[in-house]
């Protein structure tokens, strides 16, 4: 752990994750955990089980679901929300397209990413939910590395680049009025390398489609999609079978796999610490519209 | 496992910030293809002609229409001996908040200066706040040198500028680079255009720089965050406290002290993360413990050692960052106040004074601060708090300012310590006239490296002195140390209190009529400035008498050993060794080997006094 009182980087990442943690069930009324079985969001459950323990984590999880998930994904999330006893909240996309209040895109190209923000304030405001942790990191995107630990959100859920809080020392403000909440970033600091060294240091279970596995696939725009049922193939577009894995794991509609062998978390640290691309560059068709599409998608409400 | 550092970027305006990351993590290969290609396509899009570095952190909107950085951003990268989170903060004036906000937890601040345009208002601004939030490392980056023909008289000429400036800060550890960012020189690797640099390139400085010690492994604080009661059969008599050890050690056994309530207990069982026990917790390790006796304790509460207890009090005295242009600060408003892991509101007392961070003069009278204005202010808070000085303990000594009606943070705070009002101690005037005492006082402070012969020169002069008839005591830094600073290490916190109380000693001793021999080590120039200022403020004879005795010869006397042990690896922060000694500016007298033995280098102070 330590040698001449100095902690390791893995330590001084857990322990600012703890901290906040903490600092949300000490001080918020009604927090939630965005819990969606990707990767940060495990390493989210993890660290928090590790603040509270012995106790039980004093707060529900939330799964914000577009209906267009991997079948290994919702397996892994269902079973874990068993195992650890823990309160799942599922909050459906497809609801809202059914009561009128979002409208599906269309085309071959369509995806539920951007639906996901509606339902997700939907939620909040209907449990009043005063505090969302998510497992975003600053290193994923350059909207994200402007965000700060403790976001503030207004009452229609909406982040305002230039309203941030200053956020000094260990101290997180947040205070807010009816309506308002907050999100709130735990995994800030850590990078995609961080994430999958405490995986491995961990020994923490994933969905079984971060490792290594043979699967059907379709070349889109320089991007390889998994040919799931979500997904139409446009002409031209001839599924071939590849070994791949996912680097991040959302709607399957915009998210690709890389081509890899790394079969368990000590291969992936391998492969990750010498990639040359970003987790989102490979394998986020979504952020790909624009150079501000995430910094827009934030401004709606999104996480 | 690598260490993490925390670095702060700042400086003024187009001063290259964007552009100096930019390259840190290019020449690093911390850049990944797909972020390279979209800065290539939209520096190619605004017709550049080669790729604008600075695109890779100005990531808002507003930013990239406006060519410049609006919030902090934070940067990751790695090399083979640390992990570097990078806060890039704004340049502009009106973000000043921003810097702080980037700035609060860094290790190390960068302040970049144009080396045509040299030091601006900006520079001074960033540098007095980094030394305001008690960074402990400043490096301060000369840039654009392939703008001045890669000048070093140009380089020397701004270095001294700052140099002059850092003067009157608390700036302990202060280190100049020559740089262009834009084409990476002396950024990641050393160039070749620049033969008189003999430093070393800005990233290998980064690896390299020593901050395990500028931690407070003392003073042992562990604010109380949460309790955690697991409703559970198996775990049914479970009461664990949590919180992130915010300085010293904490151990099992340990007999601490719960505070407010000042009940003692010993400690059961620390507990990392996850349950796992461990023998000791030191900062900023987030921890659970156990405690022997069943004691109420809950958040806002501390745990300390019995005899090494924080400050408790209601009316503290500090200096403010305003931070919001909302509202201003004023006398008599009402705010909450978030202290560690309590919140309490408060009341704004008295505004001492402004500072103007240009000329660092105290503006008075002064009835309010605005944005990104500092002043001194007291407060006093509806609860009590238990606190250190900013300067001996980050965690303990910082708090912020909450608007109660919006919640909107306001301010932030470093607490300098209590009110001076507070125990109603104001400087009782004597009857006694300095003029009608027997003898003139005056302090004479004796500095060098450890085994230079400063005690053996001073008890020289105290014999002189004393067979002159002139009253004259030594105050030495070692025997100071079996007394009354025996509660000190030698942590540059502990140091700088140590030098401020035998300061304060002499001053009094000066004022007493006596002549103190104050010879110490006293390895910072800030540490030696603030003495001497503080005595010619109240109209008292100050000397520096700098033993410049080279470290080779010192290392060769070595009489208690200290040296061997530091180049053993046995002591850390060893002055001369690993901890630099800085070399008095204005000393009034300099007294060099070739002066003669101890009792010829007594004799040249003698001569000096003209006695």
């Amino acid at each position: 752990m330590s040698t001449m009182y100095q902690l390791t980087h893995l330590g001084a990442l857990e322990a600012e994750a703890v901290h906040i943690f903490r600092e949300v069930a000490a001080t918020a009324e009604r927090p939630v955990l965005l819990f969606s079985g990707g990767k940060d969001s495990v390493v989210m459950l993890h660290v928090a089980a590790k603040a509270f323990w012995p106790a039980r984590i004093p707060f529900s999880v939330m799964h914000i679901d577009t209906g267009h998930n991997f079948d290994e994904v919702l397996a892994f999330r269902d079973a874990t929300a068993q195992a650890s006893g823990i309160d799942l909240i599922v909050a459906s996309v497809q609801d809202d397209i059914d009561a009128g209040r979002t409208v599906e895109e269309t085309g071959p190209r369509a995806t539920r990413n951007r639906l996901q923000t509606a339902t997700l304030l939907r939620a909040i405001a209907d449990r009043r939910f005063d505090a969302v942790f998510g497992g975003a990191r600053r290193d994923e995107e350059k909207a994200r590395a402007k965000e700060r630990i403790f976001s503030f959100r207004d009452e229609h859920g909406q982040w305002d680049p230039r309203k941030q809080r200053p956020e000094l020392w260990q101290l997180y403000n947040g205070r807010h009025r009816q309506g308002e909440h907050f999100r709130v970033f735990p995994l800030s600091n850590w990078t995609e390398l961080d994430i999958w060294q405490y995986i491995a240091a961990e020994d923490i279970a994933l969905p079984s489609i971060y490792y290594a596995h043979r699967r059907q696939v379709i070349s889109r725009d320089g991007m390889l999609l998994a040919a799931t049922r979500f997904v139409t193939p446009a002409d031209g577009e001839e599924p071939f079978e590849s070994l791949v894995r996912f680097r991040t794991v959302g709607d399957a509609t915009c998210t690709g796999c890389v081509e890899s062998s790394a079969a368990d978390a000590d291969a992936v640290v391998t492969e990750i610490a010498t990639t040359r691309t970003t987790e989102r560059g490979a394998t986020r068709a979504d952020d790909r519209i624009s150079e501000t599409g995430m910094e827009d998608r934030k401004k709606e409400g999104y996480f | 496992m690598s260490q993490l550092l925390r670095v702060a970027t700042a400086g003024s305006v187009d001063d290259g910030k964007s552009t100096l990351i930019g390259r840190l993590l290019y020449d690093s290969k911390s850049i990944f293809e797909d972020q390279l290609d979209a800065v290539e396509r939209t520096s190619r899009e605004r017709g550049g002609d080669t790729a604008d570095l600075a695109l890779l952190t100005d990531g808002l909107r507003a930013e990239r229409e406006q060519g410049i950085t609006i919030d902090v951003a934070h940067r990751y990268f790695a090399t083979a001996e640390r992990k570097f989170i990078i806060a890039d903060t704004p340049g502009h004036e009106q973000y000043t908040r921003n810097m702080v906000t980037g700035a609060s937890t860094a290790d190390v601040a960068l302040i970049l200066v144009d080396a045509r345009a040299g030091v601006l208002e900006q520079t001074r601004r960033h540098a007095f706040l980094a030394s305001l939030l008690g960074i402990p490392h400043l490096v301060l980056c000369i840039n654009k040198m392939d703008l001045v023909d890669w000048s070093q008289a140009r380089f020397d000429e701004v270095k001294d500028e700052f140099r002059d400036f850092a003067a009157k800060l608390d700036v302990r550890d202060l280190t100049f680079v020559p740089m262009s960012a834009l084409d990476g020189d002396n950024v990641v690797h050393r160039t070749q255009r620049m033969p008189w640099y003999e430093g070393s390139s800005l990233l290998h400085h980064l690896e390299d720089v020593h901050i395990s010690s500028d931690r407070n492994l003392i003073d042992a604080r562990l604010p109380i965050q949460y309790v955690i009661r697991p409703k559970q059969a198996r775990y049914q008599d479970f009461r664990g406290y949590a919180g992130t050890v915010a300085s010293g050690v904490f151990k099992t056994g340990d007999e601490v002290v719960v505070l407010p309530s000042g009940f003692s207990t010993r400690i059961k069982s620390v507990r990392g993360p996850g349950g796992v026990e461990m023998p000791e917790a030191f900062a900023p390790s987030a921890i659970c413990v156990e405690l022997e006796d069943d004691i109420d304790v809950g958040r806002g509460h501390m745990l300390a050692r019995p005899n090494n207890r924080p400050l408790v009090g209601s009316e503290i005295d500090a200096m403010v960052c305003w931070l919001t242009d909302e509202t201003t600060l004023h006398v008599g408003e009402r705010y909450l106040v978030m202290h560690t892991t309590a919140t309490t509101p408060a009341t704004v007392v008295e505004l001492d004074y402004r500072l103007d961070v240009n000329t660092l003069h105290r503006v008075t009278p002064t009835d309010a601060l605005g944005i990104n204005e500092i002043g001194r202010v007291q407060i006093r808070t509806h609860s009590p708090l238990l606190f250190d000085p900013y300067r001996r303990n980050r965690v303990t000594g910082s708090f912020l300012l909450v608007d109660e009606r919006s919640g909107a943070t306001v301010a932030a705070g470093m607490i300098t310590g209590p009110t001076p009002a507070s125990t109603n101690v104001v400087w009782s005037t004597s009857r006694v006239d300095r003029a009608q005492r027997a003898t003139k006082g005056a302090t004479i402070w004796i500095t060098g490296l450890s085994a230079s012969g400063k005690s053996t020169i001073a008890a020289e002069l105290e014999r002189l002195l004393v067979a002159s008839g002139r009253p004259a005591y030594r105050l030495d830094g070692d025997n100071l140390r079996l007394g009354l600073n025996s509660d000190l290490g030698f942590s540059k916190a502990d140091r700088a209190e140590n030098v401020r109380r035998v300061g304060a000693v002499a001053e009094l001793m000066a004022d007493a009529g006596l002549i103190t021999l104050a010879c110490l080590i006293s390895p910072y120039r800030s540490d030696r400035d603030a003495i001497r200022r503080s005595h010619e403020a109240a109209g008292l004879p100050f000397y520096e008498v700098f033993v410049d005795t080279p470290i080779e010869e010192c290392e060769k006397r070595d009489p208690k050993g200290m040296y061997a042990r530091a180049r053993a690896g046995e002591i850390t922060g060893f002055t001369g060794v690993d901890d630099p000694y800085e070399v008095p500016e204005h000393a009034e007298l300099v007294l060099q080997p070739a002066d003669g033995d101890l009792a010829a280098q007594a004799g040249k102070i003698m001569e000096l006094l003209g006695w």
